[in-house]
């Protein structure tokens, strides 16, 4: 029983059905109604440091890869490469220590200097440092995405259902949910409830700090193919990695095949506000246009915003919870769930089958944090 | 009434109210106020005054007569006149609102053209949404043909440019803007064949308080209907145009009766010769600028999203005021009647009694026509598997109802994420009503559009004054 059908739930109820189990999903939206509707599709490696999280997006790369040979198209799956760039001599030098770090733990990135940039982006702005390329990251269209591995699934849908409950059994494990309209009742719940992950956590009776860091998109007129590349400056590492409650904003442009080029991202811990803000707006729009002087031009369409399941520790929570048996968890992967659901998806369908896990889990545990009163997100 | 069509506001001191639009509601506001002694700027994307329902001729056009192509123009007249006299208020024109800023004062973002300089915030200590509404589609197969123009479109033409869309032109949909289309266009010379009401109009008997209440109402509903008789122009009630024929341009339609829920009717089609069609389903509130800061909204009979607002046309947020059509849509007599109201409410004095008893015959009879002129759910009957239902993205019905049935979409957003309809130009203003009804989810929630209209990047990269 899967509660979530964003990209994670999805791909939840992909791996464990593809393992062998019959597999239902539950959400109180629609599939991809939550933070994977809200999201740009990165499936980044080159943002992340050596450590549990690029073991997963390492992963990940290599399951969408074969993913990709189902359903990229329908997916608009693009292995089109990162492109991380340095104004400054002193920034290119931290990105080629971040970048060697990398290697050794299996990324691949190559060096450009100053003259390979135009050759890569034809557009991008001159008189840049140098760069670092980075061919394992890709993009796809995160809401299809969640919809089509849903669908590919097969597993029962309950959309538009709300859970009020949980199931427990006499020796107190959890047995199935309650939603606004029936009992389903399964030997194991999936929490995949991204930002709302906490208040499932707490239907269990356990806490799990999830909170919600909001983020912009900007969304210009669909243009021909400026943007080759996901490109961003060398900021948007210690921005992602970054736990102030703040404004952080480094711009990542990207083009997509409907035309559009996307700009995000900015990272601010402001509970469940949504209005625009017109600082981020503009921080999101002079650093595209820092990039790309060439986006002065055009016309920002729409703008968007989501709400980033972030746990402080900036890893997810995947498996099994050791306070409350029957709980598995597969949330808080902040703004990274597009590309990390495969490896989470199959790892959980690894630990529901007993099969042997592809990746350790010890670090994604949900008990690794300190009992406190979580100060926001749950809602 | 000082114009100041680029200068930008910074810098100066707040104003009282800031009123946007400048339609019967936000003219009638704009100098009400002013007159009660409030400093006003009024922010409007048209180059003059009057909005869609007071549209006129550039004076360059050098037309004669606009107030032929207007009932009440005698009324626009006298408060452009006002406007004109008032030292108080400056009409910003050309203003394109892109969102609105809580705060004390608020802050309006606006946009006035392509450069990086043409960004204005303006500052009120209050503002006022007078938005009006934008025309309801319904696709059927063929509605992207040349010649197709909507209702509302027609009728602009005409009273900006002075043109017909056609010379042989069936006007269909549903509402009263039906009647007012058709009744302008033969008055130009065109020759209409047919005006084509889904309703029954068996609804307004149910009504006949508010009728009895509206006898103005009612004396321009039967002006029309003598101009159109006088034309030979013949209603039909309870039908619909299901199809639009032609290759390079429309050259005719199909018209079906429907049964109560809108569903066509087998063996009732016949088809009538035309050069256009002018097509339109009443009008939806724009109030985007509000919803996205959280303002309240309530359903209105006709399916369509207005903003909440008590008494005094306050909106659930403080400082934020509305009137006319982003209230429910219902006509420049309530307009102009609910903009005088937000003026005193804003400028703190009693409300005219005169323009309380107008507001509140005229809301009952809004309500009445929304109620009659809601759309059936049968509607969705006409449409085929390829008819575009997103002409800006070009996604057809089809594409929609897989989204719905097998990828798990159940709400108009999810229906534009997995399809892009809703994504294009138009940002859903065209598809919203339909796309929301294909996709069997809530119809009452506002579309999200944070940014009101599109900005030019340049201007975004600006700091924020």
């Amino acid at each position: 029983m899967v509660i979530g059908a964003g990209v994670v739930g999805a791909a939840c109820a992909y791996y464990a059905s593809r393992a062998g189990l019959r597999v239902a999903v539950v959400d109180r939206g629609p599939v991809a109604g939550g933070t994977t509707g809200a999201g740009e599709g990165n499936l980044l490696v080159s943002d992340k440091e050596p450590g549990p999280e690029l073991d997963l997006a390492l992963l990940s790369t290599r399951l969408w890869r074969e993913l990709a040979g189902s359903l990229g198209e329908a997916v608009e799956y693009e292995p089109k490469g990162g492109l991380v760039v340095a104004a400054a001599p002193a920034g290119l030098d931290a990105l080629r220590e971040f970048a060697a770090g990398q290697r050794k733990a299996g990324v691949e990135a190559v060096e450009v200097g100053p003259d390979g940039l135009p050759e890569l982006e034809p557009h991008l702005a001159p008189g840049l440092a140098g760069g670092f390329l980075y061919p394992q990251d890709a993009q796809v269209q995160p809401a299809l995405a969640a919809a089509h591995l849903l669908r590919a699934s097969g597993a029962d849908r309950y959309l538009g259902e709300t859970v009020r409950g949980l199931l427990t059994g006499p020796d107190g494990a959890v047995a199935g949910v309650v939603t606004d309209r029936r009992e389903l009742s399964a030997p194991a719940v999936v929490n995949a409830a991204g930002t709302w992950g906490g208040a499932v956590a707490r239907l269990a009776g356990v806490e799990l700090p999830v909170m919600p860091r909001r983020g912009f998109v900007l969304v210009t007129e669909p243009l021909p193919r400026i943007v080759r590349h996901k490109v961003y400056a060398a900021d948007y590492v210690a921005d992602v990695a970054s736990g102030s409650a703040d404004l952080q904003s480094s711009a990542v442009v990207e083009g997509t095949p409907a035309g559009p080029v996307l700009i995000g991202a900015s990272r601010e811990r402001v509970g469940f506000d949504r209005r625009l803000d017109p600082v981020v707006l503009h921080r999101l729009a002079a650093q595209a246009a820092a990039l790309f002087p060439v986006l002065r031009q055009v016309a920002v369409q729409r703008a968007y915003r989501g709400f980033r399941p972030y746990l402080p520790d900036h890893l997810p929570a995947i498996g099994a919870d050791p306070r409350v048996p029957g709980l598995v968890h597969a949330c808080g992967h902040e703004g990274a769930g597009i590309g990390l659901a495969p490896a989470t998806g199959l790892l959980i369908a690894e630990q529901l089958t007993g099969a042997r896990p592809s990746l350790d889990l010890t670090p994604f545990r949900a008990d690794r944090f300190p009992p406190s009163a979580p100060d926001a997100g749950l809602e | 009434m000082p114009t100041l069509p680029s200068e930008p506001a910074r810098g100066r001191a707040p104003y009282d109210l800031a009123v946007v639009g400048a339609g019967p509601a936000g003219l009638a506001a704009a100098v009400t106020a002013a007159e009660l002694g409030l400093r006003v700027a009024l922010l409007d994307a048209g180059p003059r005054v009057g909005g869609q329902y007071y549209r006129h001729p550039a004076p360059e056009l050098g037309a004669a007569r606009p107030d032929r192509l207007h009932h009440g123009w005698a009324v626009f007249a006298r408060l452009r006149d006002r406007l004109r006299a008032q030292p108080r208020i400056d009409h910003l024109a050309g203003h394109h609102v892109w969102a609105a800023e809580r705060g004390e004062p608020w802050r309006l973002h606006a946009t006035l053209g392509p450069d990086a300089g043409d960004r204005v915030t303006v500052e009120a200590g209050a503002v006022l949404l007078a938005t009006g509404a934008y025309e309801r589609q319904l696709p059927f197969p063929g509605w992207t043909l040349p010649g197709v123009v909507t209702a509302g479109g027609a009728q602009a033409m005409l009273k900006a440019g002075l043109v017909l869309p056609g010379r042989r032109i069936v006007v269909a949909g549903s509402g009263p803007l039906l009647l007012a289309a058709a009744s302008s266009l033969v008055s130009a010379g065109a020759a209409v064949p047919a005006v084509v009401e889904a309703g029954s109009y068996l609804g307004y008997a149910r009504g006949v308080a508010a009728l009895a209440a509206n006898p103005a109402k009612l004396v321009e509903g039967a002006q029309h209907g003598t101009v159109l008789l006088r034309h030979g122009v013949r209603l039909r009630r309870s039908s619909a145009v299901i199809e639009a024929h032609g290759t390079d341009r429309v050259t005719a339609v199909t018209v079906a009766r429907l049964d109560a829920d809108w569903r066509p009717v087998p063996g009732t089609e016949r088809r009538i010769g035309c050069d256009a069609v002018a097509i339109g389903h009443g009008l939806v509130p724009q109030i985007e600028l509000a919803t996205e800061l959280g303002a309240a909204t309530r359903t209105v009979p006709d399916g369509t999203v207005a903003l909440a607002v008590d008494g005094e046309q306050r909106t659930s947020l403080p400082g934020l005021w509305a009137a006319g059509e982003t209230c429910g849509v219902g006509g420049a007599d309530l307009a102009l009647a609910e903009g005088v109201l937000a003026a005193y409410a804003v400028a703190g004095r009693p409300a005219p009694r005169g323009a309380l008893v107008r507001r509140r015959r005229r809301r009952a009879f809004a309500e009445l026509m929304a109620a009659a002129h809601a759309p059936g759910v049968g509607w969705t009957d006409w449409l085929t598997p390829e008819t575009d239902v997103c002409r800006c993205e070009e996604v057809p019905a089809g594409r929609i109802r897989e989204a719905v049935e097998e990828l798990g979409a159940g709400d108009a957003r999810t229906v534009k994420l997995l399809t892009r309809a809703g994504m294009g130009w138009c940002q859903g203003r065209m598809c919203g009503a339909a796309v929301a009804c294909l996709a069997g989810g809530p119809t009452d929630r506002p579309d999200s559009r944070p940014l009101s209209c599109p900005v030019p990047l340049a201007q975004l990269a600006e700091p924020p004054a």
